[in-house]
């Protein structure tokens, strides 16, 4: 593989010197440009799932930070490029900064933001740097190559490289796979540890930097830049056609969907042919779209799949847990006098809590008392109005969400919420990369798999969450919760719509989480379970506790009858 | 400093073109807001509307007799576009991909059949043309704002005060609770695409009474008009004018202040301001 690979890259390398006729440079360097313009837009858009529409902006930037230093002061130009990389790249992470922040500004609302930031900067170079007639951008290149469009093709080779091997790198590693889970569920990512504005701040910032970067060299490739043909939409729209045509969820995909579409554009280029090109090109985004919505490549790769099930990956690691047996029954998490409104329901008001380390805690109280609202901003889901939440002695109200997974705490979600795109074991072996102890992909994977083996679905490891029924879906989210190894994990409603079997099963699963060390929360409706395994209750009625102590002390409590059951008028 | 009627007649000619920005965003806003299709070949629709609308100028034939050809005939597309959407049940961002992909398509069929030239219709109502005080007011920029109007306060109207109205509003916030209270949502949503697609041809009629035609201009008009769109609230049948018309009039003065290269940095401007300060908006 490595031998090969090393062949190909001598090969193109060589290529400059063969002595070809300079269309074959020209039109190599064309697909070239083409693979690091589509596989740079999908390292944010492809793999959060950021749609953008303003790859043409960040590529513009670069053209003419290039052609203003090269073209007009006269700067060495091979020293302008990772200037033009860095001002593309500055320019998204400011957008970003701003952007990530509102939490609407997703889907299609961020797609038409940045195409809007493309007549933006359109307006801004043209008035500007541009002035109007546009820049000539003559400059004498190394003569390292018989050629300068050689050596241009060089440059471009370079650039394709840098940018497929930071393609892959990111599809390989942490960064890449708190990624995909944004692109799924943002919200989950970020409860589960994923530092989701950070991630994508750093994503867009590469991408940025990579269509800069060929910018840059394209602005001599072209040698006369323009703002009408740098700044167009139809670059960012060919952009996410290539993309989507290979398959935005691989990494190789948008480089062949580039190759595909570059080479059927050329077939139709000039006059009369360029018209049905471009109609062609429409076309075939809107079938892509309708009809293979994971690309030429994920469909290849869906093929595959299903043959291959990692059987050798099935052993489950032997990590002991580390059970932190000190000090039994000291307070965990201590919540006081939390207030959540929304909108003038007042969800939760002045609610008091305690959790202590090693018990299963039982949380009931009637439908609308507060129970998942207590929970969404316990896991920083939501901000609370007041109150404070304390856990191991810190303050956790008010900090992000990624934080609080960190530091210990991990919640299920009462309709299971898992990450749609990614395999059952994809799914369980995310937290353990973002929890309390960092790990690495395969250790995480290793993990992943005790869990799966100890929620019964190691069978359905390389299953999408979708062909799961909902019994499993419950048992998947628990899992995912577990793997992160919290010290406190919050159920919610695990047990509602399952069997009477299935329960049982459900009811050895959550003792045998505490014995692994954790301190459990459980919210439930089901009594039978509720006075079975919890060493305490707690009531909430109209967003205050109203009663703790034993189950069955509480259950007998006037005001717990009264709220469940109304006053009694005998 | 502009003389003022430099800056009046700046303000006047804003209006008429915020007119035409709320015209193209009204069946815009419609679909996005209730039908929940961001359709960026509304605009492509519109130019070929406005092809139509020229051709058959060309021939003599009154623009508002086209009028009566092309609305029966963009409203039968705007409902075959819906048909082809629902039917593949294409999400919301997926269809501005889709419609991007049907722009390309309109937009090589109207170059090939009437080339990437400027096109310029010629029409006995652009001569017509009034003199108010220091003003200047041409009657195509009248027929538009009219026409951009009377569309606006109908569609707020019909909306607001029939049971038509009162159903396509309960849809719009929850399809299937509507549906099971008997209300036939799927034929809704066929009359809205519908109406979306003849709003288009009115605007194109527009379009090729007051502006010069070229294919490339097709894209000119998306960033502003999505601008108007998304500051009039999605859904909103009088928002996009109002927005429109807050745009035309800022770009004009823009215009008339500084230099006219500088207009397109109004809108996205205030657009860009709305989306960081009132997200919730949205």
């Amino acid at each position: 593989m490595k031998g090969a690979l090393a062949l190909c890259a001598a090969l193109f390398c060589a290529l400059p010197f063969a002595g070809l006729p300079a269309f074959y440079e020209s039109f190599l360097y064309l697909l070239l440009h083409a693979i690091v313009l589509a596989t740079s837009w999908n390292l944010l858009s492809g793999y959060s799932g950021y749609f953008s529409f303003g790859h043409g902006a960040f590529f513009g930037i670069g053209v003419y930070t290039t052609a203003a230093l090269a073209g007009r002061l006269g700067w060495p130009f091979l020293w302008t490029l990772p200037l033009a990389a860095l001002a593309a790249a500055a320019l998204g992470a400011g957008l970003g900064a701003v952007v990530f922040r509102v939490r609407a500004l997703r889907g299609e609302l961020f797609a038409l933001l940045t195409l809007a930031i493309t007549f933006v900067l359109a307006t801004v170079a043209l008035n500007t740097v541009d002035g109007g007639p546009g820049i000539q951008v003559m400059v004498d290149v190394p003569k390292i190559t018989p050629t300068a469009s050689g050596f241009l093709y060089l440059l471009m080779l370079g650039a394709a490289a840098l940018t497929l091997w930071t393609a892959y790198a990111m599809a390989h590693s942490r960064f890449g796979t708190g990624l995909f889970a944004i692109r799924d569920d943002e919200d989950v990512a970020e409860v589960m540890g994923v530092p989701t504005y950070r991630f994508k701040l750093a994503a867009f910032a590469i991408s940025c930097a990579l269509a800069g970067l060929a910018g840059g060299i394209h602005a001599i490739f072209v040698s006369y830049v323009t703002v009408a043909e740098t700044f167009s939409i139809a670059l960012a729209v060919n952009v996410v056609l290539m993309s989507a045509l290979g398959g935005t969820r691989h990494w190789l995909g948008p480089a062949v969907g580039a190759v595909a579409i570059t080479v059927l554009l050329y077939a139709f280029t000039g006059g009369e042919a360029a018209v049905i090109g471009r109609a062609l090109s429409g076309l075939i985004l809107i079938i892509v779209i309708v009809a293979m919505p994971e690309g030429i490549l994920g469909q290849i790769l869906k093929r595959f799949r299903r043959r291959e099930l990692p059987r050798s990956a099935r052993k489950g690691s032997e990590v002991s847990v580390q059970i932190t047996t000190r000090a039994l029954g000291e307070p965990l998490l201590v919540v006081q006098g939390l207030t959540k409104a929304f909108k003038g329901v007042q969800a939760l008001a002045g609610a008091n809590l305690e959790v202590r380390r090693g018990e299963i805690l039982g949380l009931v109280g009637p439908n609308g008392s507060g129970k998942s609202t207590l929970i969404n901003l316990v896991s920083g889901h939501y901000r609370a109005d007041g109150g404070s939440i304390r856990f191991e002695g810190r303050e956790l109200a008010g900090i992000p969400a990624h934080r609080i997974a960190r530091a210990g705490i991990a919640r299920t979600y009462q309709i299971p919420r898992p990450f749609p795109q990614l395999t059952v074991l994809q799914n369980v072996a995310l937290p353990p990369m973002f929890g309390q102890v960092v790990m690495d992909r395969a250790a995480a994977a290793r993990e992943a798999w005790r869990w799966l083996e100890f929620t019964n679905l190691g069978d359905k490891a390389n299953s999408y969450p979708g062909e799961l029924n909902l019994h499993q879906r419950k048992f998947l989210e628990l899992a995912r919760a577990l793997a992160a190894r919290p010290k406190l994990i919050f159920l919610d409603e695990v047990l509602s719509g399952l069997t009477p079997l299935e329960m049982d099963g459900a009811l050895r699963l959550i003792r045998a989480i505490r014995e692994q060390g954790a301190s459990v929360v459980f919210v439930e409706h089901v009594m039978r379970a509720v006075m079975e395994l919890a060493d305490r209750v707690v009531v909430l009625t109209y967003g205050r506790a109203i009663a703790a102590g034993m189950p069955l002390d509480v259950m007998r409590h006037p005001e717990v009858v009264s709220a469940y059951l109304g006053a009694a008028h005998v | 400093m502009p003389s003022a009627a430099l800056l009046g007649q700046s303000v006047l000619s804003g209006i008429f073109i915020g007119a035409l920005y709320g015209l193209l965003g009204l069946g815009l806003s419609l679909s996005w807001g209730m039908l929940r299709q961001v359709n960026l070949a509304h605009f492509a629709l519109a130019f070929l509307g406005g092809y139509l609308t020229y051709q058959l100028g060309v021939a003599k034939v009154d623009p508002f007799v086209t009028l009566a050809l092309t609305v029966p005939a963009f409203f039968a597309l705007g409902m075959a576009l819906h048909w082809f959407l629902s039917r593949f049940a294409v999400t919301l961002l997926n269809t501005l991909l889709v419609t991007f992909g049907l722009t390309s398509i309109i937009e090589a069929l109207i170059q090939w059949y009437w080339t990437a030239d400027f096109h310029r219709m010629e029409s006995a109502y652009a001569a017509l043309r009034w003199k108010l005080g220091p003003l200047f007011v041409s009657l195509t920029d009248l027929i538009t704002l009219g026409f951009a109007a009377a569309l606006s306060l109908g569609m707020w109207g019909l909306l607001r005060f029939t049971d038509l109205g009162k159903a396509i509003r309960a849809t719009t916030e929850d399809a299937p609770i509507a549906a099971a209270f008997g209300v036939n949502e799927k034929l809704l949503a066929y009359l809205l695409s519908g109406l979306a697609g003849a709003f288009a041809a009115i605007a194109g009629v527009c379009l090729a009474l007051n502006h010069t035609l070229a294919p490339v201009q097709i894209y000119a008009w998306m960033g502003v008009v999505f601008a108007a769109v998304m500051m009039g609230g999605l859904g909103s049948p009088l928002g996009p004018l109002v927005a429109g018309v807050v745009i035309g009039v800022s770009e004009a003065l823009t215009m008339a202040l500084t230099a006219p290269t500088w207009a397109p940095l109004v809108s996205f401007s205030l657009l860009i301001g709305l989306l960081l300060l009132r997200p919730a908006r949205f």
